[in-house]
């Protein structure tokens, strides 16, 4: 098997004042990405974020109002467990659900939209955040990467995505 | 002017320092300032562009927090405030860092599907 050495760039963007908008190219045709981003048996094998994370339980009651609940471990035994609410689940293209982090998070509303041309699937990811407070409340976790490491890195994303 | 003080920059400046760093000159100033601090003359000498033209983009800077004014009266140098940004950057961090962590992974898993579609296309022996 072989996988391209340069990586598609994945775009990060904040269309409104509520919104977070996350997008990404990938090489397969949206029925086996909607399979690998909707099956319990896919999910835990790439949905990990930063190395060194693992999913030990992945449960997806895939149908409109069918619950979801994903927790990631880390070898140190930190655990870290998110749930939600299935809206509407159109295969292959299109998935709405909440998410919560807990009872102090805010509860989000995640758009997942699929569209396929020529054997490749662009993933529109839209996580619409229940009012600015609450969106903005996210940015208060962890405040630990160097300036301008970060700095260097958001130039890059905003100039992937001018 | 309210006195300056970091307890002061609340994270509801987000969107004035999204809408301030979606141009590419108010960019290159803060990577400018990340350097150390400059007056506006300074900051427009590698620029084709006039004081004022520079001096409305630093507004724009200032509004957002971003930039804050020295203390020499006469130089008014400009300089970067880190907290806003480094805000502004984490929190797009964290998504940046979920986000490609897991999408180089689907790339894997999606080549293993493909590849196991393939093998299942085949007849049997």
């Amino acid at each position: 098997m072989t996988s391209p050495s340069m990586p598609n760039p994945t775009t990060f963007a904040t269309p409104s004042d509520r919104e977070v908008v996350v997008t990404r190219v990938v090489d397969a045709p949206r029925r086996l990405v909607f399979e690998a981003w909707t099956s319990p048996k896919h999910v835990p094998l790439w949905m990990l974020g930063p190395e060194g994370w693992t999913m030990p339980v992945c449960e997806i009651d895939l149908r409109p109002g069918g619950a979801w609940h994903f927790v990631w471990r880390r070898a140190d035994g930190t655990e870290m467990g998110m749930h939600g609410v299935y809206r509407e689940v159109s295969p292959p293209e299109r998935v709405v659900h909440t998410e919560s982090w807990g009872a102090d998070w805010p509860e989000t509303i995640n758009t997942l939209v699929l569209s396929e041309q020529a054997g490749k699937t662009t993933i529109t990811l839209t996580v619409l955040y229940p009012s600015k407070e609450a969106r903005d409340a996210a940015l208060k976790t962890g405040m630990k990467e160097g300036l301008s490491e970060s700095l260097a890195r958001l130039a890059e994303h905003l100039r992937t995505a001018a | 002017m309210k006195p300056r003080g970091y307890e002061k920059h609340r994270p509801k400046r987000l969107d004035q320092v999204f809408a301030a760093l979606a141009d590419a000159t108010r960019r290159d100033i803060l990577a400018r300032l990340a350097s150390g601090e400059a007056s506006v003359a300074e900051l427009a000498r590698p620029f084709a562009m006039s004081q004022p033209a520079i001096s409305k983009h630093l507004k724009v800077l200032e509004r957002a927090g971003l930039v804050s004014r020295g203390r020499d009266a006469q130089r008014r140098p400009r300089r970067l405030e880190a907290k806003p940004l480094a805000e502004a950057t984490q929190w797009l961090e964290n998504y940046r860092r979920f986000w490609e962590g897991s999408f180089g992974l689907l790339d894997t898993l999606l080549d293993e599907l493909k590849a196991r579609e393939r093998e299942g296309e085949r007849p049997n022996p």
